[in-house]
């Protein structure tokens, strides 16, 4: 046997380099062997007193080179980076635009600025780079020439996919119907519930149960909490907790006759709505009920909460969506949606889009970021009102009327079936009329509870296929599961904080000009404040109480003549700010003089 | 028909053994993590108050001397070497790592007034009142040998402190004059006077090696150079200083403790203001040093108390104390700028952190990142009202907060007199004189 040389760790050919750096800060380096470039003082500086002697022979030493200027603008654009990245994945990580350094104070202060968008922008970058590591792809279904995707039935879907996903469309025969239906946020147990109380909790991927039982009392909606072990059903009269195994924890007796419930995962809230009209809060951490107030819009049947921020959106009998904050006791905002009541309202996971359907047979998706619109972004009319709806991860919408379903595969053409033209992109028909529809997390797959029990669809591209394992882990282990939950206590966000805006925390505290224009009318009904005068005490004989009162009185006085002097002073700043513009103008006319009439007239205003 | 659908493999997912690590794949798509702002307040609030919550500063308690600690000398070599004096005359040589005192001798009769190490850390200089400068061994001696100075120095004149050049084999005295020693010498080669009675305190310029300052007792603060015959400025302020102390960095700047219960840093090209006032002790300030990096100094005072500033603000950022500790005469950064040490009047040398929750021992690498995300984020949010308060609370002894009220309403009633006078006077005739003109009287050259 020979021995072979190890081989040598291959050498990076270009020396390590931080990613700010330009050229010059390698090329400025002295290289002369050593020797570096002393500069001498002048005699009178230096701190020695004997003579110098000039060597001659010692050449002078050109300056260092000046660093190459640095590259403009058109430059940097010409030159191509070595592995680009393209714009619209860049625009996918990107948390907006850069902050111009213009307005910021100070020479420091703008260096930091500039310096701080740099390092956004490779952090910007880095992320996006990481899209390489993704591992899956997304499901897709093409159809063949000639055909279309809304063709397919579900069996046939079903006979063409490997048998790991064929496992995934199965069917539930109940019959303690109709059914509610939630999966948990990584998208691994499914909950149903039936109107007749009938409650059963499973791992749907590989069909195992584990809990199912009758609470002996109706059944309105399930909800799983923070955790896969416990979840909460909403019944005949309370709310109650189980968890895994079908054990009673809890009953909420402060929440009655609840219709919908709704968890937000961040904030650890379980939100209910009851047929009397009250929406309620319920930190599930600490047992407390955080808001619980009357929302004034009845029977609450349509609720669903804004991932992005955490505001439930309630839908009213009216055609009217109002969104709700636990510490505002008025909707944070409405929204007009349906000139006839309700049916179903949805929002996509995103937070971006509010999908709503009304008994007019119309559906509608709102844009609720820019809630100053009048117009939905788009509007589809059906033949009959939709009855439920939902949106998935990647934005397909699924909508139910009576037992037809469809879904479509884009939320705003709508379509999908790959023709152009607006026909669904995949439909069934079920055998019982559809109570609930969610698509689950993670997977192609949409669940639809009736009212005979439960189906569970294929839906290929439906469902994101790379999962955060820090956020939502399909594969936990009941250790990591619990290390999820002590960090998500940890981060549990306060009820304050659920606001229309979610980076309204990062920003800077200014005041908007509605804001100051209110400051500005507050000025003309502002009242004198009390004076509270502590007389200082005297000795007895050096003034009685009457004294004291007249000096409290003469105190007094002064302090209002000066409030109302400062007042009127301001007023009077406020006032000239407008008017100067004003008064400006109406000087620059000339003395009105009886020979005007002779002057040509000013043209007349075109009616339009 | 054409069909695919997410089906993961689970061998992708899970760990096949025990031995290996959990896999983790991550997304960083900014829509599978919503609620990024609040999320990242709530962390920021919990890295706030955790740094409350850590905060002990306390390492240790170094006794052993039998009187009142006075002064300090850091080695400037080695880390774990620390030298007191104290008002009895005994010099201590303390063993930090072990929390020790490794060596100790009389030098002097009466109090110890200042110690110096020469440059390269080999020889001890120790004046004291009775007189002398003695040089000593920085080793400990022989077993069976007695401590024996090397040298002794008698003076003509009083002394009161002792400052060793950075580079050359120099050093001052001050006392009743500035002296300028050469090592080799028992005479001064220099002396340089300007017309006051004593001067506490001497400190070389760590960089511009040659220039001095002093503060004497003329509530001046005069700055020198060893090359000339004459003193080179002079600045008076309202009340006298305790001690000087050079920025280590930025060696144009020196802070000064006063004792107006404030401290003061000059830039020395511009003697006339200060650069900066720094508040909040609430009595005398003993003594003040910079640490290593020229960014922060800690000051001691008389209220019992020592504090921690940024260089360039003017409110402290940190204040230490126990319940036993008094007067506080004499401070010290330590040269890793991870320790600040504390001599006080009842006879002990205490140990703190110069960051109070720092952790200490060794630190995982996954920590030390934790710890780095933690620091960014205090530093993010901390103009948020919330984080801010908790950030800034210090619970102080009864008796400063007391001081604290009564030097609050003393200021708040002189701004009120002020404010009448002006009022009642001719325009312009009182005028308004910033906080920093204040306290400087006059610049003499």
């Amino acid at each position: 046997m020979t021995k072979t040389a190890p081989k040598e760790r291959p050498k990076a050919k270009t020396p390590y380099k931080r990613y700010f750096e330009t050229e010059k800060g390698i090329k400025t380096e002295n290289d002369d062997g050593g020797l570096e470039y002393v500069k001498l003082k002048s005699k009178n500086r230096q701190n020695f007193t004997g003579d110098f002697i000039k060597m001659n022979d010692k050449a002078k030493k050109p300056r260092p080179q000046k660093a190459p200027a640095k590259p403009t603008q058109k430059e940097l654009e010409s030159k191509p980076k070595k592995n680009p990245i393209p714009e619209e994945i860049l625009q996918k990580y990107s948390r907006g635009e850069q902050v111009q350094p213009k307005g910021v104070k100070t020479r420091h202060f703008k260096e930091k600025q500039t310096r701080k968008e740099v390092y956004l922008e490779y952090a910007t970058e880095q992320a996006a780079r990481t899209e390489l590591l993704l591992q899956e792809t997304a499901g897709q279904l093409e159809a063949d020439d000639g055909e279309t995707t809304a063709e397919y039935r579900q069996s046939q879907i079903a006979e063409n996919v490997d048998l790991q996903s064929s496992a995934k469309h199965f069917n539930l025969n109940m019959e303690f119907g109709p059914y509610q239906m939630r999966y948990t946020k990584n998208g691994r147990h499914l909950l149903l519930g039936g109107r007749r109380g009938h409650v059963a909790a499973f791992d749907w991927v590989t069909k195992r149960l584990h809990c199912e039982f009758n609470a002996m009392e109706s059944v309105e909606d399930v909800q799983w909490l923070h955790v896969p072990t416990m979840y909460a059903v909403a019944q005949k009269t309370w709310v109650y907790f189980y968890d895994k195994k079908g054990t009673e924890l809890h009953c909420i007796k402060r929440l009655n006759r609840v219709n919908r419930l709704d968890f937000l995962p961040y904030h650890f809230l379980l939100a209910a709505g009851n047929n009397a009209g009250y929406a309620s809060w319920l930190d599930v951490s600490i047992g407390e009920l955080v808001g619980n107030f009357n929302t004034g819009l009845g029977d609450i049947r349509l609720m669903r909460h804004n991932p992005r921020n955490g505001v439930l959106c309630i839908g009213g009998g009216r055609g009217v969506v109002s969104m709700w904050s636990p510490k505002v006791r008025e909707p944070l905002a409405k929204l007009l949606c349906h000139s006839t009541a309700m049916t179903a309202l949805t929002v996509d996971p995103k937070g971006q889009h509010l999908v709503t359907a009304g008994l007019d047979r119309a559906v509608k998706v709102w844009d609720i970021r820019m809630l100053v619109q009048d117009k939905p972004l788009t509007h589809f009319q059906l033949r009959l009102a939709a009855n439920e709806l939902d949106v998935s991860q990647r934005g397909m919408l699924a909508l139910s009327q009576g037992t037809y379903l469809e879904t479509y595969s884009d939320l705003l053409s709508g379509g999908g079936s790959g023709d152009g033209t607006r026909l669904p992109y995949l439909r069934q028909r079920c055998d019982a009329f559809v109570h609930g529809l969610r698509f689950c997390p993670y997977e192609d797959v949409l669940g639809v509870a009736t009212a005979k029990g439960f189906q569970s669809l294929l839906v290929p591209g439906s469902g994101e296929p790379n999962f955060d394992a820090l956020e939502d882990n399909p594969y936990e282990t009941s250790k990591q599961r619990r290390e999820h939950e002590v960090h998500a206590l940890l981060e549990k966000i306060p009820p304050e904080l659920i606001t229309l805006d979610p980076l309204e925390i990062t920003g800077v505290d200014a005041p908007t000009l509605q804001e100051k224009i209110d400051a500005k009318r507050k000025l003309f009904h502002v009242k004198a404040p009390r004076i509270n005068m502590k007389s200082r005490h005297k000795m007895k004989g050096r003034g009685g109480t009457a004294k004291a009162a007249r000096n409290k009185q003469i105190v007094k006085d002064a302090k209002r003549k000066e409030f109302i002097a400062e007042v009127r002073e301001a007023k009077k700043t406020v006032i000239n700010q407008h008017t100067t513009k004003e008064a400006a103008k109406g000087k620059d006319k000339a003395p009105r003089s009886v020979l005007d009439r002779f002057k040509p007239k000013p043209p007349k205003k075109q009616k339009t | 028909m054409k069909v695919k659908m997410i089906s993961r493999n689970p061998d992708n997912y899970v760990r096949e053994t025990k031995l290996q690590q959990h896999k983790m794949p991550r997304n960083y798509d900014p829509a599978l993590h919503p609620l990024e702002g609040p999320r990242e307040y709530v962390r920021a609030l919990n890295a706030t108050k955790l740094d409350r919550v850590f905060a002990k500063p306390f390492v240790c308690n170094l006794s052993g001397h039998r009187d009142g600690v006075s002064c300090f000398g850091k080695h400037p070599k080695q880390l774990s070497c620390l030298a007191t004096g104290a008002y009895d005359g005994e010099v201590r040589i303390w063993d930090l790592a072990n929390r020790a005192s490794s060596r100790n001798f009389v030098a002097h009769d009466g109090f110890v007034r200042g110690i110096t190490y020469t440059q390269d850390g080999g020889r001890i200089f120790t004046v004291g009142d009775d007189k002398t400068i003695k040089v000593w061994k920085a080793e400990a001696p022989e077993v069976g040998e007695d401590e024996v100075p090397v040298n002794t120095i008698l003076s003509k004149f009083g002394l009161h402190g002792i400052s060793h050049n950075r580079k050359e084999n120099k050093f001052a005295t001050c006392g009743e004059v500035c002296a300028i020693w050469d090592e080799k010498h028992n005479d001064p080669l220099k002396t340089l006077k300007w017309g006051v009675d004593t001067l506490h305190t001497i400190s070389y310029n760590p960089v511009e090696t040659s220039i001095l300052a002093c503060c004497a007792s003329d509530r001046s603060i005069i700055l020198y150079d060893q090359r000339e015959a004459q003193p080179l400025r002079k600045v008076v302020l309202t009340m006298k200083s305790n001690k000087l102390a050079w920025n280590p960095m930025e060696a144009f700047n020196f802070t000064v403790a006063n004792e107006d219960c404030n401290l003061y840093t000059f830039d020395t090209r511009k003697l006339q203001t200060p650069l900066k006032v720094h508040f909040d002790h609430v009595s005398a300030v003993t003594d003040v040093d910079y640490s290593p990096t020229g960014k922060e100094f800690i000051s001691g005072s008389y209220d019992k108390t020592i504090r921690l500033y940024n260089a360039h603000h003017s409110h402290s950022r940190d204040i230490y104390h126990t319940k036993r500790m008094q007067h506080v005469v004499c401070v010290a950064w330590s040269l890793d700028n991870r320790y600040v040490f504390s001599g006080s009047d009842e006879m002990n040398v205490r140990m703190w952190k110069a960051n109070a929750s720092e952790k200490l021992g060794v630190i995982r690498p996954r920590e030390r990142v934790n710890f780095n995300y933690q620091e960014a984020l205090k530093q993010k949010y901390a103009a948020h009202p919330q984080i801010k308060r908790i950030a800034r609370h210090r619970q102080v002894p009864r008796h400063v907060l007391n001081a604290q009220k009564k030097m609050r309403t003393v200021k708040e009633k002189e701004q009120v007199k002020e404010a009448n006078v002006r009022k009642h006077s001719k325009k312009g005739k009182v005028p308004f004189v910033s906080e920093k003109k204040k306290h400087v009287l006059k610049e003499e050259v």
